[in-house]
This record gives C-alpha cells, sequence and structure tokens, in this order.
C-alpha cells in the first residue's frame, strides 16, 4: 500500500519496508531485529535516557516534547507498577503513518517498547490501536505471538531476566483518546475524558501508576537510535531537531504519500519533487502543514525547512506531520467547515468552550457554506474561536480553533465572496410603499 | 436474558479478558464490547448486562461508554457497513461526491441501513487513508483511491453476492 | 530534595488581587480565596466532591503562567501571585457563559429554578446579556425518570454534580453520563429510570433548572415561599430541614444554606416526605364516641370529655396507661411524664422502644474512655473518625445521614469502615471489612475486627436493636479492650426516640434517667393488662400490631389520621405534625435542636397545647405549669440531667449535644420490648403510610445493592 520510496528520503525507521514477509520476526531478526533491545540490556536506565537526551528525538504524535526527558520524568522507586503505553490512536485528519509502521515493521515498534520497559523498570505494556484500524490490531497481535514465541516477549528474555508484557488494545471511535490522558482513561475503560494535568502519566498515568506514553513512531524510532548512537541520529537533523519524521503528504499532488526525510527538509522541495508537483499543474492555494490541528499556510509561506522551530516561526506546527496540500481551486470555505464539522464530532462534552463552540462555530460555517451568511458572521467567527482558545480543558479546542483563525485571517477574502455571491437585494423603497 | 457467544468469540472475550491485571479487568470493556457487537449486530441490553459482569461494573458504566465511542452501536446496521471518509484529505480528493453517490444511490442516509439490511452507510472521520484518500471503509476493509466508479464496483459487488 | 530534618511548611504565603494570603499547603486556590472573601465563580466546583474543570468559569491569571488557570484544580503556591478580576478574565468568563446560553433554552420564566438559578446568577454578575447565538438550539424534550426526578436535558449545563454527588456522597451511582459533545446528556443507571435512593440530592445540587422533583416543579416561584429552618420528623438521625412555605403549606424540603449538623445532606423523607401533613385523611377536628361511632366534636367538647372521664377514673383509683409517641418534642415528653406521674399518679408510662441506649448509659458508667471525658459519639464524630464500626443495622437504609457522614469519611479521610451485618448492606462496597453475621453471632465476630479496628487508634461503634441487654456491655468491654479511645452510638428508630428516653418516657426512669421511685407498667404490659380503665396514646398507634386486652378502657388518642389506634378510641384529638409545632427534638447521637413551625392546618393542635388545656380542664393548670414550649424547654434545661447546654446554640437553630449519662451500672432495660421497626429509606410508619410520594417508590428498597 505505501507509496514508492524516493531518492531524497533517508530511510531509518522505514528501511525495513520493502523487504519481503517486512512484518515477520524472521525479516526483522535478519535486519537487526532486537539488536537494540540487547544493547539496552547492556546499558543503565540513566545511558539509554542521555542517548534518547542525545539524539534530539522529540515526540512524533503531536505535541513535539522530548522523548528522553519524558523518560527521564519516571520515578523508577516508585514502589507502584511502571507502564508503557503506546498511542496507535493515529486519527489526525492528514495523519496515516503509524498505520504504515505496524503494518510493515510492527516488530520495531514491540523492539522499541520493550528498551523503553527496560528503561523504567515496567512490566507491562500496551499498544492502543484504534479500533477502525483492526486488520492492524490482527498484524500486530500476530507480530507480539511471534515475539512471544521466539521469546523475546514474556518472562526472563533472551535470559537477560527482563519480563516483559505486551499487548494490543482496540478503541472504539474516538479522537479525543488520541490525547493522552484520555487515552488512558479509555485504557481503564471509561469514557475517553482527559484527565486534571498535573499529575502526568509520568508520574500518575495507567492505573495511577508511572507510565512511559509515547506515539508509534516515537517508539519506532528508538532502536534505530540505540543502534546508530543518539550523535549520529541527531546528525541527521536541524540542531534540536534530530533524526527524520515520516511526513504524510495528501491532497492535490502527483505521488501523494508518506516519506521519511530528515527533520529540516523544505517543504517546497517535498511537494515539487518528492511528491512530484501539483496535480495538473494547478497552483498552490496553502498547505496544512501538521494535520487538521495546525494553521493553514499560504502558498508564499510555504517556503521553509520543516523543523520544529520553523514551523512556530510561522505560527503553526509540525503536529503529527500530515501535510495536506491544497490547489488553487480548494474551498477553503468548506474545508474550513469541515475542519470545524470533524472537531464538534470529537468534542468530548466535557468543558462547556470546546462541548459550544464547536458546535456553535459549526453551524455558522455551515450557513456561510449553504449562502446564508451575513457580514457579521466572519468577525464572530474569529472572536468565538478567541473565545476557546486557552481556555478549554484540553488541546481539542485549541486544536479547533487555531486552524479556524488562520482560515479567517488568511482567507477572509474567500469568507467574504460567498456573502456577496448570496446577497439578498436590498428591497427598494418603491415596492415598500406598494407594501403599505 | 442470558446471552452466548460462538466458541470463537467466547474465547476470544476470555483471552482479552487475561490482558489486565487483577481488579482492574474494567478495562476490557472496550474491546469486549467492539468484539462482541461484530458478532451480535448491536449492543443489545443482553450484552451491556454479561460485559459489565464480566468486567466488574455496572451497566450504566458500560452505558455511559457505548454512549461515547462512535463504532459503539445499540442500532443494527447493515450486512456491510459502508464507511465513507470526507475528512479534508477525502475532501480534496472527492470524498464528499462519493458520498453523495452512495446516499442517492442506495436511497439511505448517515447511519441509516437500506430496506433489506445489506448495507448501512456512515460518513465517517478521518479513517487514516489521507495520502491513499479517498477512502472507503466496507467493515474493516479499507479502500483507497476510490473513484466514483470503484464504488460502484464494490456496491455492486456486495448486492451481487447477496 | 530538601534535607529531612526540615519540617514541610505549615501555612503558604500568596497574593491574590494585590492582597497578601496564607493558606495552609494544598488549599485549592478557589477554596483559599473564598475563606478570604474574594469569589470566583465556578459551576462545575463543589466542595467535598472529585475535581472536574470542566465549566471553565473558575479561570485566573497566575504570573509566570502562560495560560489561564482553573483555580478549582490549583493548589495555593508560596509566592504565588494571583489575579482574579482582570478585563482578560472578565472576557473569558462572559465568552464562556456566552457559549452556555447558545444552547440553553431560556425558559427562565417558567423554570423552578428561576430566581434562585446559578445560571441566571453568573449571566448577571459576569454578563452575556446579549445574545449574538442565531442558530438552532440543541433540544430534547423533558424525561420522568422516577416518582421524584425529572431530568431536562436542554437545561443541563453538564457539570456533573449530579454524578458526584450520587456515585461519591451518596454512594449509589445512579447517575452517568452518555454521548459526547453538544449531546452530551446525564443518564440514569436503568436506561430511562432510576433505581435509586430517591434522596433528590441531584436535584438539589443541580445550579440550574434541569433536574427537579415531582413534589415542587411548577408549584410555585422561590420568592413566593418564607423559609423555615426546623428538624426532619421522620428518622433518629436529626437533620435540619429547611422548609419551604406558602400560604401555610409546605412546597418544599431542603437544606440548601447547609446548615444544621448535616449541611446539605437529605435523604428522601426529609426532602419529599412532607406530603402527609396535607394528605386527604388528615383529621381536622376532634371526635368523640357516640353510640359506637366516632362523631366530630368541638375541641371544648372533646377536652371536657376526657378531662371528666379521667377525673373519675383518678377519683376510682383506676389504672391509667400512658404511651408517647417517637416522634413528639422534648417539651411534650417532659410535659406529658409531669401529667402522668403528678395529676394522674401513675408511672405506667412507655413509649415505643427501639434502641438501647439505657444499657450503653449502665456499660460506660464510671467508665473513663482513654484521652476524653465523652464517649457518646457525635454525628460530626462519624465523620472525624479513622474508624466506624457498624454493627447489628443496615445503615444506610435506617439512617441515612449516619451512612452519609461514615461515606464521607471514607472519602475525606480515607477512614476504615468495618460491618457486621445480617444481610448484604451498602457500607460493604467500601469497608475495610464486612462481616455477615445472624444476630445471635454478631458479637462473636468482633474477635474478626480486633487487630484492623485497634490499627486505626480511635473508633467509633455505631450499633442496632441486635446488641441490646446484656450484649452491651459485652461490645462495651471487647472496645475497652482495644486500648484506644472508642465512643459509641446506640441507634434507636425516629425523630424524638431519644428523646423519649431522655425525658422518662418509661415506666423506670424519671427524666434524665434518674431511677423512679415507683416503676410502672410498660408498654406491652399495659396492652396485655385487663384491668387498665384509660389507654392514652399520644401520637403512637400501638394497636397497629397488638391488641388492648382491656375491653372496658376508655381509649384517648392524639392522631393525625384515623389510624388503628384512634378507630378503636373513644375520643380523638387531632394532632400537630412536628412541622407545625415549636420546640425541641434530640437525635440519635443526643443532639438538641429546635423544632420551628412552619406549615399549618386548621383544627389540629399540639400535643403541648392538647396536654396543657386538658390539665386546665381538669383543675391542675398551676401544678402542671404554662404549656408554651419556651416555658417546658426551661425547665428541662434546668432539671433534666444532661440538657444544661449552651441555649444560644439552640435559639439559633444549632445542634447543642447532651451529656446524658446513668448513676448506676446494673439495670433491667425490658430487652424483650426493644425492637427496631426496621424502616427502609422509604417506610417510616404512619408518617410514610400516609405519604403519597413515599408510598409511590417502585423499586423495591435496597434493590439497589442487594442485586448485585
Amino acid at each position: 500500500m505505501f507509496n514508492e520510496p524516493h531518492p531524497l528520503e533517508v530511510k531509518i525507521i522505514t528501511k525495513r519496508f520493502g523487504l519481503p514477509n517486512s512484518a515477520s520476526i524472521d525479516t526483522y531478526l535478519a535486519n537487526d531485529g532486537y539488536k537494540a533491545f540487547l544493547k539496552a540490556v547492556e546499558m543503565t536506565p540513566e545511558d539509554i535516557i542521555n542517548e534518547l537526551k542525545t539524539s534530539n528525538l522529540r515526540g512524533r504524535g503531536g505535541a513535539g516534547f522530548p522523548t528522553g526527558m519524558k523518560w527521564g520524568f519516571i520515578p523508577r522507586d516508585n514502589p507502584k507498577p511502571k507502564y508503557v503505553v503506546v498511542n496507535a490512536d493515529e486519527s489526525e485528519p492528514g495523519t496515516c503513518k503509524d498505520r504504515l509502521l505496524m503494518e510493515n515493521d510492527p516488530h520495531q515498534l514491540i523492539e522499541g517498547c520493550l528498551i523503553a520497559g527496560r528503561t523504567i523498570g515496567a512490566k507491562r505494556g500496551y499498544i492502543y490501536i484504534r479500533g477502525e484500524y483492526r486488520y492492524l490490531i490482527d498484524i500486530m497481535d500476530k507480530a507480539l505471538a511471534e515475539a512471544y514465541a521466539h521469546g523475546w516477549l514474556g518472562q526472563n528474555i533472551k535470559g537477560t531476566g527482563i519480563d516483559f508484557d505486551l499487548y494490543t488494545h482496540s478503541g472504539a471511535g474516538a479522537y479525543e483518546c488520541g490525547e493522552e490522558s484520555a487515552l488512558l482513561e479509555s485504557l481503564e475503560g471509561k469514557r475517553g475524558v482527559p484527565r486534571i494535568r498535573p499529575p502526568f502519566p509520568a508520574v500518575s498515568g495507567l492505573y495511577a501508576s508511572p507510565t512511559v506514553l509515547n506515539n508509534v513512531e516515537t517508539f519506532s524510532s528508538v532502536p534505530a537510535i540505540l543502534l546508530m548512537g543518539g550523535q549520529a541520529y541527531a546528525d541527521i537533523g536541524t540542531p534540536k531537531n534530530g533524526g527524520t519524521r515520516m511526513l504524510c503528504v495528501s491532497g492535490h499532488v502527483n505521488r501523494p504519500g508518506v516519506y521519511e526525510v530528515p527533520l529540516g527538509f523544505p517543504m517546497m522541495t517535498m511537494i515539487n519533487e518528492v511528491c512530484g508537483g501539483m496535480r495538473n499543474g494547478k497552483k498552490l492555494k496553502g498547505v496544512i502543514p501538521g494535520g487538521s490541528s495546525s494553521p493553514v499556510l499560504r502558498a508564499e509561506e510555504c517556503d521553509f525547512p520543516m523543523d520544529y522551530d520553523n514551523y512556530a516561526a510561522r505560527k503553526t506546527m509540525a503536529g503529527s506531520a500530515g501535510m495536506m496540500v491544497m490547489d488553487e481551486d480548494t474551498d477553503i470555505v468548506k474545508v474550513a467547515l469541515r475542519t470545524m464539522r470533524f472537531y464538534a464530532h470529537e468534542s468530548c462534552g466535557w468543558c462547556i468552550p470546546c462541548r459550544e463552540g464547536t458546535t456553535w462555530l459549526r453551524k455558522m460555517l455551515t450557513r456561510i457554506d449553504e449562502g446564508a451568511g451575513r457580514r457579521a458572521d466572519i468577525d464572530l467567527i474569529h472572536e468565538l474561536s478567541k473565545n476557546m482558545l486557552g481556555r478549554t480543558f484540553c488541546p481539542l479546542g485549541d486544536a479547533a480553533a487555531m486552524p479556524t483563525i488562520a482560515f479567517v485571517e488568511k482567507f477572509r477574502d474567500e469568507f467574504e465572496a460567498r456573502l456577496r455571491e448570496t446577497a439578498v437585494p436590498v428591497t427598494s423603497p418603491d415596492q415598500l410603499i406598494a407594501i403599505s | 436474558m442470558a446471552i452466548t457467544y460462538s466458541p470463537a468469540l467466547e474465547a476470544k472475550l476470555q483471552e482479552i479478558w487475561a490482558r489486565y491485571p487483577e481488579g482492574r479487568k474494567r478495562s476490557a470493556i472496550i474491546p469486549m464490547l467492539i468484539y462482541a457487537q461484530d458478532e451480535v449486530g448491536s449492543v443489545t441490553p443482553e450484552l451491556v448486562e454479561d460485559l459489565a459482569r464480566r468486567c466488574e461494573i455496572t451497566p450504566l458504566q458500560v452505558e455511559e461508554v457505548v454512549g461515547y465511542y462512535s463504532m459503539l452501536h445499540k442500532e443494527k446496521w447493515g450486512k456491510h457497513h459502508v464507511q465513507i471518509c470526507t475528512n479534508i484529505a477525502c475532501l480534496l480528493m472527492g470524498g464528499e461526491e462519493l458520498w453523495h453517490h452512495a446516499t442517492k444511490r442506495l436511497g439511505i442516509g448517515h447511519r441509516q441501513v437500506t430496506a433489506d439490511g445489506l448495507i448501512s452507510l456512515e460518513e465517517v472521520e478521518c479513517a487514516g487513508a489521507c495520502a491513499w484518500a479517498p477512502c472507503v471503509v466496507d467493515g474493516y476493509e479499507y479502500h483507497h483511491h476510490v473513484t466514483v466508479e470503484k464504488l460502484d464496483q464494490l456496491l455492486d459487488s456486495i448486492q451481487r453476492v447477496q | 530534595m530538601s534535607a529531612p530534618t526540615q519540617a514541610p511548611p505549615t501555612v503558604v504565603n500568596f497574593t491574590v488581587d494585590g492582597r497578601q494570603l496564607s493558606a495552609p499547603p494544598g488549599t485549592l486556590l478557589i477554596d483559599a480565596c473564598k475563606r478570604a472573601g474574594i469569589e470566583i465563580p465556578a459551576f462545575c466546583y463543589y466542595e467535598g466532591y472529585s475535581l472536574q474543570a470542566a465549566c471553565r468559569m473558575c479561570l485566573v491569571e497566575v504570573e509566570k503562567m502562560p495560560k489561564l488557570q482553573t483555580a478549582c484544580t490549583l493548589p495555593v503556591m508560596e509566592g504565588m501571585i494571583v489575579r482574579s478580576e482582570t478585563e482578560q478574565i472578565a472576557k473569558a468568563r462572559k465568552g464562556t457563559l456566552e457559549f452556555l446560553l447558545t444552547n440553553h433554552p431560556l425558559d427562565c420564566p417558567v423554570c423552578d429554578k428561576g430566581g434562585e438559578c446559578e445560571l441566571q446568577d453568573m449571566v448577571f454578575r459576569y454578563g452575556a446579556g446579549e445574545s449574538r447565538f442565531t442558530e438552532m438550539k440543541q433540544h430534547e424534550p423533558e424525561r420522568q425518570w422516577s416518582p421524584v426526578v425529572f431530568y431536562d436535558p436542554a437545561r443541563c449545563i453538564l457539570c456533573y454534580r449530579c454524578v458526584r454527588v450520587c456515585n461519591e456522597g451518596m454512594g449509589v451511582g445512579a447517575l452517568g453520563v452518555t454521548n459526547r459533545g453538544v449531546v452530551s446528556e446525564i443518564v440514569p443507571n436503568k436506561v430511562d429510570h432510576l433505581d435509586c435512593d430517591e434522596c433528590g440530592a441531584c436535584i438539589d445540587i443541580c445550579p440550574v433548572g434541569a433536574l427537579t422533583s415531582d413534589t415542587y416543579r411548577y408549584k410555585t416561584r422561590p420568592w413566593e415561599m418564607q423559609h423555615v429552618g426546623t428538624v426532619c420528623t421522620h428518622c433518629s438521625n436529626g437533620c435540619k430541614t429547611t422548609l419551604g412555605i406558602r400560604n401555610g403549606e409546605i412546597m418544599r424540603g431542603n437544606n440548601r444554606d447547609r446548615s444544621g449538623i448535616n449541611g446539605e445532606f437529605l435523604c428522601v423523607k426529609g426532602r419529599y416526605g412532607f406530603d402527609f401533613t396535607t394528605h386527604t385523611e388528615r383529621l381536622t377536628s376532634p371526635m368523640i364516641r357516640i353510640n359506637d361511632k366516632l362523631e366530630p366534636a368541638s375541641w371544648s367538647r372533646a377536652l371536657g370529655f376526657v378531662a371528666e372521664k379521667f377525673k373519675a377514673v383518678l377519683a376510682e383509683g383506676g389504672k391509667f396507661g400512658i404511651v408517647a409517641g417517637t416522634h413528639q418534642s422534648n417539651e411534650e415528653y417532659f410535659y406529658l411524664q409531669k401529667f402522668a406521674r403528678n395529676i394522674l399518679g401513675t408511672a405506667n408510662l412507655d413509649h415505643r422502644r427501639t434502641g438501647d441506649v439505657v444499657s450503653l448509659l449502665a456499660a460506660l458508667n464510671g467508665n473513663t474512655n482513654i484521652g476524653d471525658a465523652t464517649r457518646l459519639a457525635t454525628a460530626d464524630d462519624l465523620y472525624r473518625s479513622p474508624a466506624t464500626l457498624v454493627i447489628g443495622t443496615d445503615l444506610s437504609q435506617q439512617h441515612p445521614f449516619l451512612a452519609f457522614q461514615v461515606r464521607a469519611a471514607v472519602r475525606h479521610f480515607k477512614a476504615k469502615v468495618f460491618t457486621i451485618s445480617e444481610g448484604p448492606v451498602r457500607e460493604e462496597k467500601y469497608a475495610a471489612k464486612s462481616i455477615v453475621a445472624a444476630p445471635g453471632e454478631q458479637l462473636a465476630a468482633l474477635e474478626q475486627l480486633r487487630e484492623a479496628a485497634k490499627a486505626a487508634g480511635q473508633l467509633v461503634v455505631v450499633y442496632g436493636d441486635t446488641v441490646k441487654g446484656e450484649g452491651v456491655p459485652t461490645l462495651v468491654a471487647w472496645a475497652n479492650s482495644l486500648e484506644i479511645p472508642v465512643k459509641f452510638v446506640a441507634l434507636v428508630d425516629d425523630s424524638n426516640s431519644r428523646g423519649a428516653l431522655d425525658m422518662g418516657m418509661m415506666p423506670d426512669f424519671l427524666p434524665g434517667y434518674q431511677p423512679a421511685a415507683s416503676k410502672g407498667l410498660g408498654l406491652a404490659e399495659m396492652l396485655a393488662d385487663p384491668e387498665l380503665a384509660v389507654f392514652w396514646s399520644i401520637g403512637e398507634n400501638p394497636l397497629a400490631h397488638s391488641t388492648l386486652a382491656s375491653r372496658q378502657a376508655f381509649v384517648v388518642a392524639h392522631s393525625m389520621f384515623l389510624d388503628e389506634t384512634a378507630q378503636r378510641a373513644d375520643v380523638v384529638f387531632p394532632s400537630a405534625s412536628a412541622y407545625e409545632k415549636n420546640g425541641t427534638v434530640t437525635n440519635v447521637c443526643g443532639q438538641v435542636q429546635r423544632l420551628k413551625a412552619a406549615a399549618q392546618t386548621m383544627g389540629v393542635k399540639a400535643d403541648l397545647e392538647i396536654l396543657g388545656l386538658l390539665g386546665k380542664e381538669m383543675g391542675f393548670a398551676a401544678q402542671l405549669g404554662v404549656w408554651s414550649h419556651d416555658a417546658v424547654f426551661k425547665q428541662i434545661h434546668a432539671g433534666v440531667a444532661g440538657y444544661n447546654v449552651p441555649l444560644p446554640v439552640i435559639l439559633t437553630g444549632g445542634a447543642a449535644t447532651t451529656t446524658s449519662a446513668l448513676g448506676t451500672s446494673s439495670v433491667d432495660v425490658r430487652v424483650e420490648d426493644i425492637q427496631s421497626a426496621r424502616d427502609t429509606l422509604f417506610t417510616s410508619g404512619s408518617l410514610g403510610r400516609y405519604s403519597k410520594l413515599l408510598t409511590s417508590v417502585p423499586e423495591y428498597p435496597g434493590a439497589l445493592y442487594r442485586r448485585q
């Protein structure tokens, strides 16, 4: 299913993609598989954490928090059991990378978890996979069974004295469960409503125990980092932005797909070379750079090296690396509406501004899309989005507000054009007299 | 009120149940619900009662979960639950056209079932196939780069098999 | 890590709006501000229940924190600088209220909550008066979930207070949340109806009119009522209840002002079980038996008739048998025992005894407690105690407030609860240890709890009617052998069962547990005595389950209804309920509180007045003294041992703890007469029989936890 590789890619975590039976443990073992774990066994937890810190690996789920630091927060002397939890609830619109990692190289993820377990002293882990990805749950379950059969999971793994059990856990349709504390609630069998933080999962996560919780891509990057060394990995990217990322490019390009490129890879090179340029020779209108939560960039803002800092400088974010490319014919009002429909549908309803705000905005955007918008609506959409921003219980409110603010600010003309198209003609005084 | 499952599902439920530590069996409720729902057809009151008992929680706590997750449903769906994504990446690539085509052809709307009970339709949020948009999911089976023609072929094949 | 020798700080200093404040570490900012008189608005935050941070109304600015912070989840920290009233905050509050109002129906003119609605108040104070929302509102129709509870999802603001009070406060967990996003709503545990205590705590705690009660909805506006604080007249727990009165009629009961020992706790009886006062069968005229038929008569005629008969029996030396109810006031009991002992010259005086307080006082005689002088626990002790043992009762059914206190202790202080009961009890859900044992084997089961109880360091023992007579000293001896401070509660059934004991409504004891010089007949003996000339029942219904052996007895009944005893009576006096009289009552923990007349029912009189008028009619007014409740309470205060309590506490509606004691260690308590009625949450003797609401509850009591 994955696209043809491109020569500009740097394949670190996708290097086994395309090998025959790439998901099987035999292929994995024949290609450096589980070597990183054996290396980790020889290292102290501090060494592993330091190696990750050196690598500049940052969370690939969306928030971009430094992974080494996150693992370092685990109170290893805490007598409670510790847990490793994988966020495989990939549901940020525009994002489709974790799917490939689980489908093509499940053992890489398992090994990443195993290393995390070894580092923090966890004996148990769960891979929380969105319910829609049933075929991936089946693939992961098969890979886990293989790993158990080959002694890479279970009791006293390969004579190291390390015990680690790993299970899949199916979600059941909720974007909000991609938020780490909501995911933990869901994993505990409850509604996917986020938790009050602090405490953070590192201190009080699954079953109120210390928990390392990372995205599939983050865990999948760990074995390679330990094998090649943190410094070598860091050297691939730009300073403070270590390594590679899997960019998911969708929309109006000739070769949409998922490509592993170093951090700091130029966005326009991505579009024009790796993805073969704009489809049908159309002009670029804009890019939603990091999943639906990230503020849109106009075409003229898109020429930059994609690392965390450069996104921030453009008041947007790398997010989950879901790049949605839009050509000149794209109807921004429709995109803004579809975005808000998504957030209104996925709002957990816990807090007032998000629950009520997303729905109100959805209704207004629907009205504008249907040609019944009023001029004041545009400012109101902007203001209501600002009223949500920074005031909601969890980042979902911000995720709905930020792109909406950007759509209105950067493409205001398109919203206004909708009003003009359907402006109701002013009734002439003559007609008024006739009526009386 | 008692409910019985196929041996395969019963084994699956027990296997899921065993994944969680003692006293934490509540964790099993969502996976159990979704696997059981596939066989039972929907989340029935009997299913709620039975899984509540297994997971050591109240039926109300199960109801809370069922209401929250969009894949869990109390109404019966068609033999084929056809989900069409219209989220941004699919929207850009024609997902909405697919949706309109499907509703027109089948004469049903969002979360509705054809009279013969064969097909139900759902307009879904991002299914994680953005780079291969637009996508249609039949049950758990992904179809990528779907066009109106390919959708018709899919629907034809469903209706022919019957 | 700080040096281990360094003691943790006992106080944290911080600044709010330029004011220097301090609070103990761990205090939430919202609470610290409240104590300093700085109000931070909130819907979802509710003291004593889990934190939600859902309503976003309490956002404040904290220096060095980039975003606005929720004051309800932020513990105060040393040097923290907070601003609670800035332009940014005002905008945030207004914005949130505007969001909240988008789907709120704004049916305030007909909403029960109108006038006392927190949403109205918030909008009034923080703005969003202008409406910019022009879309269709989300609407769902109202539903009835039980005889008590109605839910209007459109009005619901999803603050989750109801869910928490039911789950955490009541230990019931009958409410949940379903769906998500804007269509989220509260759901009952039986899909479309409730199986619960029907306590109405969810309704009272609702900040808006989303949850309403059948007894109150669409009946009145809040400002049309007068609010009278009195004491619930059902069980012995003595909850303060504030009755809303319109034109002399009770419209509702609640305790939203959180006055009294119970805070805002009330059970179904306290909140809704007042409707017996207006039952259509309520007696409103005295009745005299003429030609074997009870006929209405005037008060003067009925009083004169009884006075003549009493005088005649007195002159003949005939036998009187007097039984008082368990819902009368202390003043009524005191006056009655004076009437019996001094005027009628009889000690044949009793009430329906439901728990063995006397044996406890006897067992504690000369027994000083370790570290504490008093060994009788108050309702507050149940909340503060690190451990509680509940033996021989179903606390949640029979003593809902005491059960609530124990639950709160578990929730707030991780208190240990031990139960020994005949069957399953709700406390099992959070008990450290629960033992099921037949009544005769419960004391033997104590040994199983020895180590755990001892480890708790302090204990309150609450015992029901399976522990009586010799069982009580056995229990006390076991408690003493733990060598830790132990306090006791001897459970009794009704609103003034304890007062009846304290006031000497017994054949063996005078008020204040002073041994009577001459002992009289107990209730069972009176009923069995064929010689009885007069049988006088003041608010009791002994003939409901027993027969009167004396065929010729002249029967006088003070009653609210034509119950079994009234039907056998020669004269019936229609009496006032506790909600219609002034006086005091003493709860199961020996705490005295004031009854305040709230409702009025034409034609009835309080028992004290009836007694006074009867005494006067018989010519003994001078000996009996004034029959005003104040005058009688003065006598109690001055003369009854243990009742020398601070008067201002009682006058201001507080609870004063009495110090009852018994001067002897060996007593005959007539063990066979002690029997609890084992009322449930939905039964309350005659009061329950004549409460339409209580009889309408369909689920059988206790189903909620027995079924699981």
